[in-house]
C-alpha cells in the first residue's frame, strides 16, 4: 500500500514536469507523422489488395514511436544521478522499487499520450480500426513502453560512458523495427529474414496491435499481450537491479 | 540525555585494484538533541563518508549507529523518516521549479497540506521570487537555499549538511550561516555540518569533530580546542634591548613564559586581552619604549596542525 503511494508520488512529480515540456513531446511525434503522410500513400498500393493499409500501417508507427522515443528515456537518468536527485530519492523514507517504477511509468504514460494523435490521424486518413481494439491496445502500448523504458535505463546504466547511448539506441532501434515488419510484411520475405524476425519480441507485439485494431481477439493477441508483459517484467527486473547496483 | 546520534565504531573499507581501504575507522561519537557539531578534516579524512554512513547511503563495514533512536542497520526507513540530507552536489532536476522539488519532498514524507509547506519553506529561505524558474537557472547560492529548505521541509531531528558553504561566494556564504544559525535558534534542530574551512567550524558549531585519514583526532568545542593547544602569544616590539623589558614583565600574573629575542619580546600567557594593559604599564614604570604590541591566539587551523602534522587544505 505505501509502496503504492510512494509509485504515485515518484509518477506525478514526473509526469508534471514531462507534461510541461510540451515542445519535446511535439518533436516526438514529428517521425511517425512524417511516416504516416509520406511514406503511408505509397503502401496503398503495394500491399495486396483488400487490407486497409492504415490497419497494418499505424500500429507498427506506434512501436516507431516507443523504439524512438521511450527508447532514449535513459538519456534523462544521468543527469539525474549525476546532479544527487535520485541519491536524494534514496535517503527519502520512500520505497526503493518506486523510485526506478515511478520513472519507468511515466514514460510509459508519456507514450500513450503520444499514441493518441497518431491513433486519430489514422481515422482521419481512412482507417476503419475497432475501437474496442483500439483501446485495448493502448493497455498493450502501456506495458510495451514499460518494457522499452526499462530496456533503456539498462542501456544507460549499463553503458559504460554517456556518449556511447544514443547512437547504441539507434543501432539497436532500426533492427528492431525492421525486423517487426512495420513497413512491410515481413512474413513475405526470404525465410531467413522471417526467422530473424521471429526472435525479435517486438513482432508479436506489433502483429498482435494490428489484431486488436483489425478487431481480431484471437491467439496473436494473447501472444503479443504475453510477449509485452515478459518484455516489461525482465527488463524492469534488470533495470532495477543495475540501478541498485550503480547507485549504491 | 539522550543523544540523537550514537556512533559506535562505525568503519567503512573499498575494496580497490591496489587493496582495502579504510575510509572510516572507528568512529564513536555522540551529538546531543540541539547540537550543531562540524566534522573537520581535509579531503579524504572521510567526513563524507560518516555522513553517509548516518544518512544510509552507505552501508558501515563494522560498527553501528542509532539516529533519532533507529538503528541504522535495522530500521533504515526510520532513521530516512527522521533527517535530511543536503548532500554536496545538491539533489534537485535542473528543469524542475523549486516548488516542484518542494512539493516532491512535501509528499514523499507525507505531510499535510504539502503546498503549504511548500510555500512556507518558500518564504523562509527567500525563494520566492525564484520559485516557478526552472532550478538551472538559480546562482549556486541560491540551490543551496532550496536545497536545505528541501532537507528540512518535513523539520527532521537531524540534519545533515555536507559541505554547506563548498563553492558558494562570500556573501552567499556569509547568507548560508546566517540560515544555519536561524535554524538553531528557531528549530533547536541538530545539526551535524562537514567543512574543511576552520573558520566555519569556529563560527557555526558547538563542537567540532576533527577527523584525518579516517581517524577522529579530537572531539571538544572550538574554544576549548584552542586552548588546549596552549596560549595566546603577546608580542612586544622593542627599542632597546628585550633583557630589562623581560625581568620588568616576568612576575606578572598569568604570564606563562617570557622569551626576549634582540628587540622582540614574546610572552605567553592565557589571555593576552587582559595582559595587554598591564604590561605596558609595567614596561612604562620601567622605563623600557614600546614600539608596538601584537595579539595572537591559536586558531583552529593551528589546532589541526598541532594534531595532524598538516594544514587542512591539503590532500591526505
Amino acid at each position: 500500500m505505501h509502496t503504492l503511494q510512494d509509485i504515485g508520488v515518484v509518477f506525478r512529480s514526473e509526469l508534471g514536469l514531462a507534461l510541461r515540456n510540451r515542445i519535446g513531446i511535439a518533436i516526438g511525434l514529428i517521425q511517425p507523422f512524417v511516416y504516416l503522410l509520406l511514406f503511408g500513400p505509397l503502401l496503398t498500393q503495394a500491399l495486396p489488395g483488400g487490407r486497409n493499409p492504415w490497419l497494418f500501417f499505424v500500429p507498427g508507427l506506434l512501436l516507431q514511436l516507443g523504439l524512438f522515443g521511450t527508447g532514449f528515456a535513459g538519456f534523462n537518468l544521468i543527469p539525474d544521478i549525476r546532479s544527487g536527485f535520485v541519491e536524494r530519492l534514496r535517503v527519502a523514507p520512500i520505497s526503493r522499487l518506486a523510485i526506478l517504477l515511478g520513472r519507468v511509468l511515466k514514460d510509459a504514460v508519456v507514450l500513450v499520450i503520444q499514441a493518441v494523435p497518431l491513433i486519430v490521424l489514422g481515422y482521419a486518413f481512412g482507417m476503419a480500426a475497432n475501437p474496442f481494439g483500439v483501446l485495448a491496445s493502448v493497455a498493450l502500448i502501456l506495458i510495451t513502453g514499460i518494457g522499452l523504458a526499462s530496456l533503456s535505463y539498462v542501456l544507460a546504466l549499463a553503458l559504460p560512458n554517456e556518449w556511447l547511448f544514443a547512437p547504441t539506441v539507434n543501432s539497436l532501434a532500426i533492427p528492431l523495427l525492421l525486423l517487426s515488419g512495420i513497413l512491410l510484411p515481413i512474413d513475405r520475405g526470404p525465410a531467413w529474414l522471417d526467422l530473424l524476425a521471429r526472435l525479435n519480441p517486438l513482432r508479436y507485439v506489433v502483429n498482435a496491435a494490428r489484431a486488436l485494431f483489425a478487431g481480431q481477439l484471437g491467439t496473436t493477441v494473447y501472444i503479443g499481450g504475453l510477449v509485452a508483459v515478459a518484455l516489461a517484467g525482465i527488463s524492469f527486473a534488470v533495470g532495477s537491479r543495475l540501478f541498485g547496483r550503480r547507485t549504491a | 540525555m539522550t543523544p540523537v546520534i550514537a556512533a559506535t565504531s562505525l568503519s567503512k573499507s573499498f575494496e580497490t585494484k591496489t587493496g582495502t581501504v579504510g575510509a572510516v575507522r572507528e568512529v564513536s561519537f555522540r551529538v546531543a538533541p540541539g547540537e550543531v557539531v562540524g566534522l573537520l578534516g581535509p579531503n579524504g579524512a572521510g567526513k563524507t563518508t560518516t555522513m553517509r554512513m548516518l544518512s544510509t547511503l552507505e552501508r558501515p563495514t563494522r560498527g553501528s549507529a542509532v539516529v533519532a533512536g533507529h538503528d541504522l542497520l535495522r530500521d533504515a526507513h526510520g532513521v530516512r523518516r527522521s533527517i535530511g540530507l543536503v548532500a554536496q552536489s545538491g539533489g534537485t532536476r535542473p528543469i524542475a521549479t523549486p516548488r516542484d522539488e518542494l512539493l516532491l519532498q512535501a509528499r514523499i514524507h507525507r505531510l499535510a497540506e504539502p503546498a503549504r509547506r511548500a510555500q512556507a519553506m518558500i518564504d523562509t529561505f527567500d525563494l520566492a521570487d525564484l520559485a516557478d524558474r526552472p532550478t538551472m537557472t538559480l546562482s549556486g547560492g541560491q540551490r543551496r537555499r532550496l536545497d536545505v529548505a528541501i532537507g528540512l521541509i518535513h523539520t527532521p531531528a537531524v540534519l545533515f549538511l555536507d559541505e554547506p558553504t563548498a563553492a558558494l561566494d562570500p556573501p552567499s556564504r556569509a547568507e548560508m550561516w546566517q540560515h544555519i544559525r536561524n535554524l538553531r535558534r528557531r528549530a533547536a534542530a541538530t545539526v551535524v555540518l562537514s567543512t574543511h574551512h576552520l573558520d566555519e567550524a569556529d563560527a557555526l558549531c558547538d563542537r567540532v569533530l576533527i577527523l584525518d585519514h579516517g581517524r577522529l583526532v579530537a572531539e571538544d568545542s572550538p574554544a576549548r580546542l584552542k586552548r588546549q593547544l596552549g596560549d595566546d602569544v603577546l608580542t612586544v616590539a622593542l627599542t632597546g634591548d628585550a633583557g630589562r623589558a623581560r625581568d620588568a614583565v616576568g612576575g606578572l600574573p598569568g604570564v606563562r613564559g617570557v622569551h626576549g629575542d634582540g628587540n622582540e619580546l614574546r610572552i605567553g600567557c592565557q589571555n593576552a586581552d587582559e595582559l595587554v594593559s598591564r604590561v605596558v604599564l609595567a614596561l612604562h614604570d620601567n622605563r623600557v619604549e614600546v614600539r608596538g604590541l601584537r595579539v595572537a591566539h591559536p586558531s583552529l587551523d593551528d589546532v589541526f596542525l598541532a594534531l595532524t602534522g598538516h594544514a587542512t587544505h591539503q590532500e591526505v
